[in-house]
Order: structure tokens, then C-alpha cells, then sequence
């Protein structure tokens, strides 16, 4: 009897239960999700910079920050990419330019197309024609670029080339480079420091160092299929890492590329080639620009930027369209890039924007971004397919043990052709 | 005395009543609930048996289709690609792949004997009753508790080249011995040692020449060493708990005739109460031989995945890169298959054994 008299109101429970769900659907106004990988200090911060212009320039928007740990978007693009197959899009989600944007998610139809907003913002205006070129499929941009990172750096400690006689111009060639590996090595020093526990940081040393000898155009014909991976000069790019990485600390493949960074602030390496995300180690150390670190293009690659950008997409069916396009409006805006970047250690994609705002490195990497050829990244996916990309770390893992030059290429050309870079 | 002589009659009468109501009403539901019974538990059963047949094998067979499947890109097409099995092809070819094999079976070898061989050891020490017993036996279980993620980490800084245990190697002095003798300073580089101990390459080479191709050593990758370790640590207490159960269930009679009949106490233990653990050897060497197949957060969270030259890469590993970094969902399900077929090659015939005694 007593379990007849509770029923119904059980029953009634239950439906409640099962309704509310439906009702936290039903309230889709005025918000807006934001994916990305930005988790770590500087990172997030950045983040909040670019989430407090939104809300001045659209207030009443509550914004559902979905970030999902771990370096590089590891951990986040699996999410990203089952959220997707699933029909279930966040509004706008972080991209690198290149192929990662307009093979893998462009391609397949899960984005919108942007050049009404490139129009009605005047975007062409302002933004570097090459830049724009790496976000535009079909005469339609795909994304809007909160920042821009410059991949070939190569970073120095002063002090310790200072006490070993070595000077750094404008400008440093491969052999100059390994002359003073050389040089240093005598003098007891570590030349090198590398940290490959995750494998991308040497990918990157030898992306930079491929760049190196095969220069700007040697590096469109290779991703455009025209120059082939087993090509003498890729061959002799892969001999000079070969012979960078005898340089290299010994316990490289314990150490992160962070961990590789702090090595050179501390003096116990004297190079790291790394992009300028280094930079924020650095000045985390409490170091100066110029005084105790310096910095210099790659060895062999001045007149060349490797772009390594973040930027937004709109979903396409995204539950908040019009709070999306005003997010994308925001991030293009000069604000959201003069408050974003000091924070992430970019630079701005915009041109017209005040350089005073930013430090010696930053105006240094403004400027050759504003000259330099501006190519895509392999490392970090934006000039070939996601596949190629693991095929070069599955390369450079087994290079960095056997250096074996024949079978390294030998991968790399196998793997262009999968992928279609080369027929 | 009348009164209650009828009294008791009519309370017999209607009790004989009342039980022959009480016969017919229950023989009714008898019937009525044999056939419910039939009925009733295939229906209970179905629900769970529907979601176990779509959940498990309608995805081994999507994950079969995927396999053969063009999908190499984020768009999901399931045409099945040309040549059939081309992509199996393709990873039978791959260096990557040779070096999974070869650390797999390189670490279940290696992990199976170090936790059945200390988890005996360990449960034999108990068997002798010393002081402590239960503190011992829990004590011995605890490392099962912890998740491989945590006890990745904690292994990753004991093994840690710059710190951990190398550390110790100096403070200790054992470093100074060794010099003393003229030997180098023991500083191993642990998950990150490149090196490959007992490589076969040359020997397998000439018998089979096809081999001589093989861009990776054949032998013990010595950064599984450390892994094995932190494994065979988390599950020794686990083979140990199984030990333990097994030696209950020896006679103490077969011990005492032993004895009787003039076996040391040694050969008790190595003619008459080991050979009686034998089944609960084969058990625990396919509960820890699929876990071992399996391993991923272990490897993961210690080498941050496959390390330099493949050497702690498995195939777990291997799927997750190719399918969630790579995109390439055929290669990644390729891979998953043949794990797959890995694990039945081990509980398959054990489970048809077991079901054939039944």
C-alpha cells in the first residue's frame, strides 16, 4: 500500500529528472563555447585577455570555456574530433592555418566559410596577403588568427658564447653554426640543448634546419609535391641535423622542450633552436633581451618566417552563430590583438597595431614577419596532412637513433605520397 | 472435553480445507511460473545481452570494416580500399610496427616472469606463517590499488636519468667503487637508453634472409627494463594473492606424507606443492599476459610514448598516435585488430580447455 501511494509520486519525479536535460537545451540564448588547448599560465591568461574584450564589445554573453589539457592540443584534438563526427560542435574551436584547417576540418564540412566578415571588417587591409593565402580554400577564408609565433629561432645564452669568444651577427650559416658547436664543444660547453621527450622539439630543429638548406622556395615546391623528399639538398639537410644532434645534451630524450630552454637560461647548454615560445621561459627567468639571451633566424634561414599560428573557426551548424561571428569579429579587432599577444608571446597579425606595446624580440620578429617569405609549419601540422606529419616524427624517432639518411628520406617520400603531397 | 474434541475436528476439517485452497491456488502458479521462468530469464537476460552483442561485437565488426576502409582522413568514409587489406599490408611494412612487435612480446615475456616468479616467491615466504602475516599480504597487495597512471609517474622519477635511483648510485659510493676498478660511472639512461641487448639480427639473418632487411635490432630494448619493473612491481602482489588462494587449497595431508616418506622441506615445496600450482599459474599468466598486451598508461605516462628509436613503443601507443594524431582511423583500427587477435591467441585456448572439462 504504502509503495501504491509513493508511485505516482515517484513517477512524477522521474519525468521531472528526464525534463531537465531538456530544459538546460532549451536556454541556447546568449552563449557562447570556446574550445582550445590553452591551459597552461601564460596561455590561459592570454585566453582571458581575448575573453575580456568579448564582453566589453558584447556584454550579456556567458562564455563556456572547454579547454582540455595537455601540450600541443594532444589530449584536446581527440575530443574535438569525436564532438565533431558526433554532430555536436562547439561554436568555435582553436586551429593552426594550413592543412590542419582546411584539410581536416574545412574539407570534410565542418566549418564556415568567413570572407563576408574578411569583408565587412576590411581584414584585407591589414593582414599580410601570404597569411591570408594559408587560411583560404576555394577564394573563402576559413578562420581568424589571434596571433603569430615564429618557429625558427635559435636561441642563446650571451654570457656563455661571451666567455668562449663567439659572436652572433644579424645572421649565421649551418657551418658558421657548426664551427662554433665545434669551437664550444672544445671549450668543455654543451653546444646544444634539445628536449625530445616529446618528439616534435627535434621535428622542429630539423624542420628549421630543412629550411636552412633548402630556402623559402625550396620549401613551397617540396610541400606542393614539386621537389621530392629523397632531393640531394633534403638529403643534406638531414646530414647537418645529423651532425647538429652530436652537439646535442645527453639527456635530451628525457628533458621537454621547456626543460631544454632552461638549460640554455642556466648556462649549461649555449644554443636552443626553438620558436618564441621560448621567449616566455626566458623572461619567466626574470632574463633581459640582449643582455643575458639573445636570438637569431636558424642557421640559413633569414628571409624566411615559419608561421606557426593559432586562430578560431565557426562551426558550421554551431548552436550560437551570432555570439560566434561577434567572438571572431572580437578577435580580429586591434584590441583583442594588442591585449592577446604581450600575453602568449605572439605577435599580432594586424600591421596597424602600436609596436610599443611590445619588447626588443617581438618588434625584432614584427619586422621580419612584415618582409620575410611566411611559410607553414610540417611540425606543427599546417603545411601537410595530420598523417605526413606523424610519418616525419616516426622518421626523425628512428633518425635520431640510427641516422641512417637513405631511410630516413626513403620514409619521407613513402609518406608524401600517401598522403598526396607528391604524386 | 466434547466441545473441544469437536472443536479440534472442525479445526481439522477446515485446515484440511484450507490447505487443499492453499494446494490448488499454488499448483496453478507452479505451472504458470515454470513456463514464466522460461520466459522470464531470456527476457531479463536480453537487455544486457542486446548491449553486449551491439556494444562489443557489432564494434569489433565496425572496427574490422574501418580497417579496410579508405578512412584515413577526419571524414568518415567507409568504402572499403584497393587492393582488400592493403592497409594491413602497409603496416606489416612499417618500421614502427616491427619494433611494436618486438617490445611487446619482449615485455610480456619479460613482465610475466618477473611477477609470477616474485609473486611465488612472496606467497611462499607467507606459506612459513612469519610474524606479520596479514601486514605483509596487504602491504604486498597495495602497489594492485594504484592506477598505471600513478604508478607511471612515480616510476618516472625514480627512473628519472638525472635524479631517482642514479642519484643514489653516487650517494651510496657505488659509483666510486666502480671507478676504483677502472670501470665508467653508472649513470643508465633508463626509458630513454636507445640501446638493444641480445640483438638476434645477424643470427636470424642467416636463417632467415628476409630478415636482414629489418631496420630495427632484434633483442631486449633496454628502456622496457624500467617499465618492466614498474609493472611487474604494481602486479607482483596481485600473482602473489593468486599464490596464496592456490596454496590454500593444497592438502596439508600431501605435505605430511611427503614429509613422512622423507622429503626435505625444500622438496616438499618444489616436487609436491609447486607442481599443484600449476593451474593457478596458466590463470595468472593470461590475466597478466592480456593486461600485458593491452599496456598503454603505463608506457604513456613513464616515456611519454614511443621514445627514441621505437623503444617503448607498443602497440597501444601506436593506435592512439595513428588514429587520433594521424587521423589515419583504417591504420589505427588495423592495428586495434591485430591486438585484438594477439589477446584471443592467449585466452582463446585457455578458455576452451576450461569449457571442454566442463
Amino acid at each position: 500500500m504504502k509503495i501504491n501511494k509513493c508511485l505516482p509520486l515517484t513517477k512524477l519525479a522521474t519525468a521531472l529528472a528526464l525534463l531537465i536535460p531538456f530544459a538546460a537545451f532549451a536556454d541556447n540564448a546568449k552563449k557562447l563555447e570556446v574550445f582550445s588547448w590553452w591551459t597552461s599560465g601564460g596561455e590561459a591568461a592570454a585566453l582571458d585577455a581575448l575573453f575580456k574584450v568579448y564582453k566589453e564589445r558584447t556584454p550579456g554573453v556567458e562564455i563556456i570555456n572547454a579547454t582540455v589539457a595537455g601540450g600541443g592540443g594532444s589530449a584536446a584534438r581527440p575530443v574535438l574530433q569525436t564532438r565533431l563526427a558526433g554532430g555536436n560542435p562547439p561554436d568555435t574551436w582553436q586551429s593552426h592555418p594550413g592543412w590542419e584547417l582546411l584539410g581536416q576540418y574545412v574539407e570534410p564540412g565542418y566549418c564556415e566559410p568567413l570572407n563576408d566578415l574578411y569583408k565587412s571588417e576590411n581584414w584585407g587591409k591589414v593582414l599580410p596577403e601570404q597569411l591570408v593565402n594559408l587560411l583560404t580554400k576555394d577564394g573563402k577564408q576559413w578562420c581568424v588568427l589571434a596571433g603569430v609565433h615564429r618557429g625558427n629561432d635559435l636561441w642563446y645564452n650571451k654570457k656563455v658564447l661571451d666567455k668562449a669568444g663567439i659572436k652572433i651577427g644579424d645572421t649565421i650559416s649551418i657551418d658558421e653554426f657548426l664551427a662554433d658547436c665545434a669551437k664550444l664543444k672544445a671549450a668543455g660547453v654543451t653546444p646544444l640543448a634539445v628536449g625530445d621527450s616529446g618528439i616534435w622539439a627535434t621535428a622542429q630543429l630539423f624542420e628549421n634546419t630543412l629550411l636552412g638548406t633548402v630556402g623559402p622556395t625550396g620549401w613551397q615546391d617540396l610541400f606542393s609535391g614539386k621537389m621530392a623528399f629523397d632531393d640531394p639538398k633534403v638529403k643534406q639537410a638531414a646530414q647537418s641535423y645529423a651532425k647538429m644532434l652530436e652537439y646535442q645534451n645527453s639527456d635530451h630524450s628525457a628533458l621537454t622542450w621547456d626543460q631544454a630552454i632552461k638549460a640554455v637560461e642556466e648556462g649549461r647548454c649555449a644554443f636552443s633552436s626553438m620558436g618564441d615560445w621560448a621567449h616566455g621561459e626566458f623572461t619567466k627567468a626574470n632574463l633581459k633581451d640582449n643582455v643575458d639571451f639573445g636570438w637569431v633566424s636558424h642557421p640559413g634561414t633569414k628571409g624566411g618566417f615559419i608561421v606557426v599560428a593559432d586562430g578560431f573557426t565557426l562551426a558550421k551548424n554551431a548552436p550560437h552563430k551570432a555570439e560566434a561571428i561577434a567572438w571572431l569579429k572580437s578577435i580580429g579587432s586591434k584590441e583583442s590583438q594588442e591585449e592577446f599577444n604581450p600575453l602568449k608571446g605572439s605577435i599580432p597579425i594586424r600591421t596597424d597595431v602600436d609596436k610599443s606595446k611590445f619588447g626588443p624580440y617581438h618588434q625584432w620578429s614584427m619586422n621580419s614577419f612584415s618582409s620575410d617569405a611566411l611559410l607553414p609549419s610540417c611540425v606543427h601540422g599546417e603545411a601537410a596532412p595530420a598523417a605526413f606529419q606523424q610519418a616525419l616524427n616516426d622518421a626523425i624517432t628512428q633518425f635520431v637513433v640510427d641516422k641512417n639518411v637513405d631511410a630516413f628520406c626513403s620514409a619521407l617520400v613513402q609518406a608524401a605520397k600517401e598522403s598526396n603531397i607528391a604524386k | 472435553m466434547n466441545s473441544s474434541t469437536a472443536g479440534s475436528t472442525d479445526t481439522n476439517s477446515t485446515a484440511q480445507i484450507a490447505k487443499s485452497r492453499l494446494s490448488s491456488i499454488r499448483e496453478k502458479p507452479t505451472r504458470k511460473r515454470h513456463f514464466f521462468d522460461r520466459l522470464l530469464s531470456p527476457l531479463i537476460l536480453s537487455p544486457a545481452m542486446t548491449l553486449i552483442v551491439i556494444f562489443v561485437y557489432v564494434f569489433i565488426a565496425i572496427t574490422v570494416w574501418v580497417s579496410l576502409s579508405n578512412w584515413g582522413t577526419l571524414k568518415i568514409d567507409m568504402s572499403i580500399r584497393q587492393p582488400l587489406g592493403v592497409t594491413y599490408q602497409q603496416m606489416f611494412m612499417m618500421t614502427r610496427w616491427h619494433a611494436n612487435l618486438r617490445n611487446v612480446f619482449v615485455f610480456t615475456v619479460l613482465f610475466l616472469t618477473f611477477s609470477l616468479a616474485f609473486g611465488l616467491l612472496l606467497a611462499l615466504l607467507l606459506d612459513r606463517k612469519l610474524i606479520g602475516y596479514s601486514i605483509f599480504r596487504n602491504v604486498f597487495l597495495f602497489p594492485y590499488a594504484l592506477s598505471f597512471i600513478v604508478t607511471g609517474v612515480a616510476w618516472r622519477w625514480i627512473f628519472n636519468p638525472e635524479k631517482g635511483v642514479n642519484v643514489l648510485f653516487d650517494t651510496l659510493g657505488i659509483n666510486k667503487l666502480i671507478a676504483a676498478f677502472g670501470g665508467p660511472p653508472l649513470h643508465p639512461g633508463w626509458v630513454t637508453d636507445t640501446s638493444v641487448l641480445f640483438s638476434l639480427n645477424t643470427w636470424l639473418g642467416t636463417m632467415f634472409p628476409p630478415l636482414k632487411s629489418l631496420s630495427i635490432q632484434l633483442g631486449i630494448p633496454m628502456a622496457l627494463i624500467p617499465v618492466v619493473i614498474a609493472a611487474g612491481w604494481q602486479l607482483t602482489g596481485f600473482a602473489m594473492s593468486m599464490y596464496i588462494a592456490g596454496l590454500a587449497t593444497v592438502p596439508h595431508e600431501l605435505r605430511e606424507a611427503a614429509r613422512i616418506d622423507g622429503a626435505s622441506e625444500l622438496q616438499v615445496y618444489t616436487k609436491v606443492v609447486i607442481p599443484q600450482l600449476n593451474p593457478v599459474t596458466v590463470s595468472t599468466a593470461i590475466i597478466l599476459g592480456h593486461v600485458s598486451l593491452k599496456i598503454f598508461d603505463l608506457i604513456f605516462a613513464m616515456a611519454g610514448g614511443a621514445g627514441p628509436g621505437f623503444v617503448t613503443d607498443v602497440p597501444g601507443i601506436f593506435v592512439f598516435d595513428y588514429t587520433f594524431k594521424a587521423t589515419r582511423y583504417n591504420l589505427g583500427a588495423a592495428a586495434s585488430v591485430i591486438m585484438l587477435l594477439l589477446v584471443c591467441l592467449i585466452i582463446v585456448p585457455y578458455l576452451w580447455t576450461n569449457l571442454r572439462k566442463r
